[in-house]
């Protein structure tokens, strides 16, 4: 697989590392109510879909940003790359 | 038909026009005890000991495609009972017990061999844990054996034992470890739950569950409804997407695993082999061709194939312990899909919706565990407690904080 990093353009798959599902951006708050339980759900359940998967690329090998990589479990085609960073704040974080 | 050694010879005198099929093609029937999803490995033994030893014949086994077309056709072929942990170790006996007796039992041939397993050590640290590994399946009554240099010398002469950067000290050997012909252990299994009055249904997806007040009474499937008292899914692989249907999420990814033949070969490895510096284990087949395989590529997959990288990482394992394979070339390799589990450990236990079974979760490891995991998702089924030897493998276990992670690794399935 080749994934096209936003920065370093096209690199191979085998210089990162997986961690999984990209909803690992998403901690839960640890003073809420039910800290316990949503850790549980965060830390060990998945949605492991069928198709389209948004996941957590590391690029240990290259400039060690971490991705996250759009792309479809059934063919391994890789439809979109963005920097997690940008995920994030995108999504309402700070840093 | 019962088969024997006579009725091949009679058979064989009178043109081989005996032979029958070894199971029926049934319709669907409109209500069932038990509906098992997933005519697999560990679907249909759950199938055989249901009928055989607790007593439930009306039982149907739903299936996607053909009976044994998943991951009980596209692994290793490997049995062994060499864990460490007291949640896994009598769990992995109790199969190597079951595989021990197998083929009497269900009258087919499985081809099941014993020939041994060797898992190299290459340091003294790592000679020390598999001391350790070796007592815990002594305690649990399986046998294990340290072999030394000069042991392992006369058993594996070609191995690298002074590779410079992993030499070879030893190994951990269990001599009742071995190889069985994988797909003739679904088609033995499904010949003896048949015939015992078992329902195989192929051809059948389950495209959802019938639900009533919190409580499942059957499945929808692409040939109809099919009522039942209790519902078994049995899909590792695919075990998120069926259980999706009934609401649930699960601790489990789903990743590829590829495995590899060589061409035939003259018989030179006695038993399996497996490297203890990185991922790698082989053994030959009686045809000759070297079975081998190592880490699973760690990312989710569906494809049921994988990438050239751990291919290479996988020949870099072989040629670092026995370089003599290096001149053999590669006939077929191929990939399946693994219910890869946030401990590394599987799961047979109720789920939270009444009415329906849980079974999955077997990572790379469930080949050597389908008679085990058959007959205790049987005695769940039958009986709605856990097999004392299977009584760890709950979904909540996480949530209790009584995870088995054999390597301790954590929650990160590509690491298992």
């Amino acid at each position: 697989m080749i994934i096209d990093h936003p920065l370093l353009g096209p690199r191979d798959a085998a210089e990162f590392v997986y961690l999984g599902d990209a909803s690992l951006i998403e901690r839960p708050d640890w003073q809420a109510e039910d800290a316990a339980e949503r850790f549980h759900d965060y830390l060990y359940l998945r949605d492991n879909p069928a198709g389209e998967h948004q996941e957590l690329w590391y690029h240990e090998q290259g400039d060690r940003s971490w991705l996250v990589v759009t792309r479809d479990t059934l063919t391994h085609e890789i439809l979109k790359v963005e920097l997690a960073s940008d995920v994030a704040r995108a999504r309402g974080r700070r840093k | 038909m019962r088969y024997s050694a006579l009725k091949i010879l009679a058979e064989g005198l009178t043109g081989n026009k005996g032979w029958r099929p070894i199971w029926r093609q049934p319709e669907p029937k409109a209500e069932y005890d038990v509906v098992i999803v997933g005519g697999g490995g560990h679907g249909l033994s759950t199938a055989y000991y249901l009928a055989k030893t607790f007593g439930i014949t009306k039982v149907a086994v739903l299936e996607k495609g053909w009976l044994g077309s998943g991951n009980i056709g596209r692994n290793t072929t490997i049995i062994r009972s060499n864990y460490l942990l007291p949640g896994n170790e009598p769990f992995y006996e109790l199969s190597l017990k079951l595989w021990e007796g197998l083929e009497q039992d269900f009258n087919y041939n499985a081809m099941i061999s014993q020939r041994g397993i060797v898992n190299l050590f290459h340091s003294d640290p790592q000679r020390d844990a598999y001391v350790r590994r070796g007592n815990a399946m002594r305690m649990a009554g399986a046998d294990a054996e340290l072999l030394d240099r000069e042991a392992l010398g006369k058993l594996c002469p070609y191995l690298d034992f002074d590779n410079a950067r992993f030499p070879i000290k030893g190994g951990l050997l269990q001599a009742r470890g071995g190889t069985v012909r994988h797909d003739a252990v679904a088609w033995g299994y499904a010949r003896g739950a048949d015939s015992r009055g078992v329902d195989l249904i192929q051809n059948c997806e389950v495209t959802g569950f019938l639900m009533n007040k919190g409580v499942c009474e059957g499945v929808e499937t692409s040939r109809g409804t099919i009522r039942a008292k209790k519902v078994a899914v049995c899909v590792a692989g695919s075990s998120s997407r069926v259980m999706s249907q009934a609401g649930l999420r699960l601790p489990i990814e789903s990743h590829v695993l590829q495995a590899f033949v060589s061409e035939g070969l003259k018989p030179v490895l006695p038993g399996v082999i497996t490297f203890g510096a990185g991922h790698f284990y082989v053994s030959q087949s009686d045809k000759g061709g070297l079975v081998f395989g190592g880490d699973i590529d760690g990312y989710n997959s569906y494809a049921q194939r994988g990438n050239l990288p751990v291919v290479e990482d996988v020949c870099e394992g072989g040629m670092a312990i026995m370089p003599m394979i290096g001149r053999a070339r590669l006939l077929r390799m191929w990939g399946g899909v693994m219910d890869m589990s946030m401990d590394g450990s599987p799961f047979i236990d109720k789920t939270p919706i009444s009415g329906l079974y849980f079974n999955g979760g077997w990572c790379y490891g469930g080949f050597k565990a389908t008679p085990a995991s058959g007959y205790c998702y049987a005695h769940l089924l039958a009986k709605d407690e856990p097999h004392p030897t299977a009584r760890e493998y709950r979904l909540d276990r996480f949530r209790r904080g009584h995870m088995i992670d054999e390597k301790g690794s954590g929650a990160q399935p590509n690491l298992h």
